[in-house]
């Protein structure tokens, strides 16, 4: 038997429907918790796999761009293009090639992620200063060591902020993946939507949605500033 | 049945669930959201600008408003009584969708006008509202037309996942090919919602081109000139 206050409280609220469907229930993430942390850690698989793909193809394009001036125009016009598709359509036409699989949901999102991460890395490296390359040019580097010691270190916090930026939109993303079984969050909430509504499941896998695209996007913070350390003391300086 | 077949059958052009309709649809659905979305976010942000308060607000629920899954909250109105399934509940999540970028990018666009034609403005006599509407408000139309290019785009490639919530426009197509595994329906709505959102695209560009008032296009090719 129910306790009394909860029995009154239904009563209260509705008259109508017999079983109470509460949005926030304690005793559902205290039933569920097994399930919600798988969901987590599809949901975390799927975001950073989707990430790391564009990252790995945005990188090398980016530096191609910046040596060919020409090419900068048709990649960022390819990157607008996949960005623009539908997350949906692209899961879509992936569909068929990889079947149920999670490549489909990485490769989809890692394709909307890419002009972000591109972008970003363009304009990072297309910002340092000259006066910084041609000093580094009189001190005898060589394009390599020019790249990698000053170039990369000047670009790195914008290439960072995009990377930062697109895994917060993936982890909003991932949950249309629910479509091919692969949602993270997403297949708890569309199960629930599918199981009668079930409110508790719904609202619980959207916000632990956002908890994760929040600490997803203060560790990313973290890692930028640990990774740029002269940013903050020329910050503290100015 | 291959693509062309699909595509060249006109039963799939006329009725409830032909191509026109599902078109409409998806047209519909999008257009309400964005103009519930720019009542809402325009007179706000630019007012926050023009105090040049709460930024730490309208800038942070910008970051906020990505971490939001729209897919959550579409269901959450789909399953929630009072809107229930159906277009309803796509449009309420579109307008949430579409609310941060446009706040933050009206708010940034104000806020960013240059300090020296803000002051000239003043010494000319201007009073606040002139300021804000002769001054501010041309001088930040090209960053609040880019705020609302993006967000357009957005929503209408957003708006395919209303059918998932038992509403209409070109994710039907999808939804109903995933739901009977038939691959050529699944690429004809992932073709049609691509060129829609593309095509959005295509004609938001050149009115953003159109938008920018004349004084600052002549600014802008003169600013080119002199640094060529």
């Amino acid at each position: 038997m129910p306790p009394l206050g909860g029995v009154l409280l239904a009563a209260a609220s509705d008259t109508t429907t017999p079983a109470p469907n509460p949005w926030f229930s304690w005793s559902y993430i205290v039933t569920h918790i097994g399930v919600l942390l798988d969901a987590g850690r599809e949901h975390l698989f799927l975001t950073i796999c989707s990430v790391l793909l564009a990252v790995i193809v945005a990188l090398p394009l980016a530096l191609l761009v910046r040596r060919y001036r020409r090419l900068e125009g048709p990649v960022l016009a390819l990157g607008g293009v996949l960005y623009t598709i539908p997350s949906l359509a692209l899961i879509s036409i992936l569909w068929p090639v990889f079947g149920l699989t999670p490549w489909t949901v990485i490769v989809a999102l890692a394709m909307y992620a890419f002009l972000v991460v591109l972008r970003n890395a363009v304009v990072g490296l297309k910002g340092v200063p000259v006066d910084a390359v041609d000093a580094a040019r009189g001190m005898g580097f060589g394009p390599v060591r020019r790249l990698w010691h000053v170039e990369l270190p000047l670009a790195l916090p914008t290439i960072l902020a995009g990377i930062r930026i697109a895994t917060v939109s993936t982890v909003g993303l991932v949950t249309i993946g629910a479509l091919v079984g692969y949602g993270g969050y997403g297949s708890l909430i569309y199960s629930g939507f599918l199981q009668n509504f079930w409110h508790a499941q719904i609202m619980t896998a959207t916000l632990a949605c956002i908890v994760l695209a929040i600490l997803l996007e203060l560790v990313l913070q973290l890692v930028e500033r640990l990774m740029t350390p002269w940013a903050r003391s020329r910050r503290a300086a100015g | 049945m291959n693509l062309w077949q699909w595509f060249t059958d006109p039963a799939n052009w006329t009725g409830p669930n032909g191509i026109p309709v599902r078109f409409w649809q998806q047209f519909y659905i999008s257009a309400i959201s964005m103009g519930i979305a720019l009542a809402i976010a325009l007179p706000l942000g630019i007012y926050l600008g023009h105090i040049r308060k709460f930024g730490f607000l309208a800038i942070n629920v910008g970051n906020l408003g990505r971490a939001i899954p729209t897919f959550g909250v579409l269901v959450i109105f789909a399953s929630w009584a009072p809107v229930g399934v159906g277009n309803t509940a796509a449009i309420l999540a579109l307008v949430i969708f579409a609310l941060p970028p446009l706040l933050t990018n009206a708010y940034i666009g104000v806020r960013d006008v240059d300090e020296e034609i803000r002051g000239a403005a003043n010494g000319m006599g201007m009073s606040g509202s002139q300021i804000l509407w002769q001054v501010e408000i041309p001088n930040s139309v090209p960053l609040i037309a880019a705020g609302i290019r993006t967000a357009t785009v957005q929503v209408v490639a957003t708006a395919s996942l209303a059918a998932l919530v038992g509403g209409g426009g070109l994710g039907a197509y999808v939804v109903e090919g995933f739901a009977i595994q038939d691959i050529t329906l699944l690429l004809a709505g992932a073709i049609l919602t691509a060129v829609m959102a593309l095509a959005t695209e295509g004609v938001l560009a050149i009115a953003q081109k159109r938008s920018t008032p004349k004084g600052l296009r002549e600014r802008d090719a003169m600013l080119e000139a002199v640094t060529q």
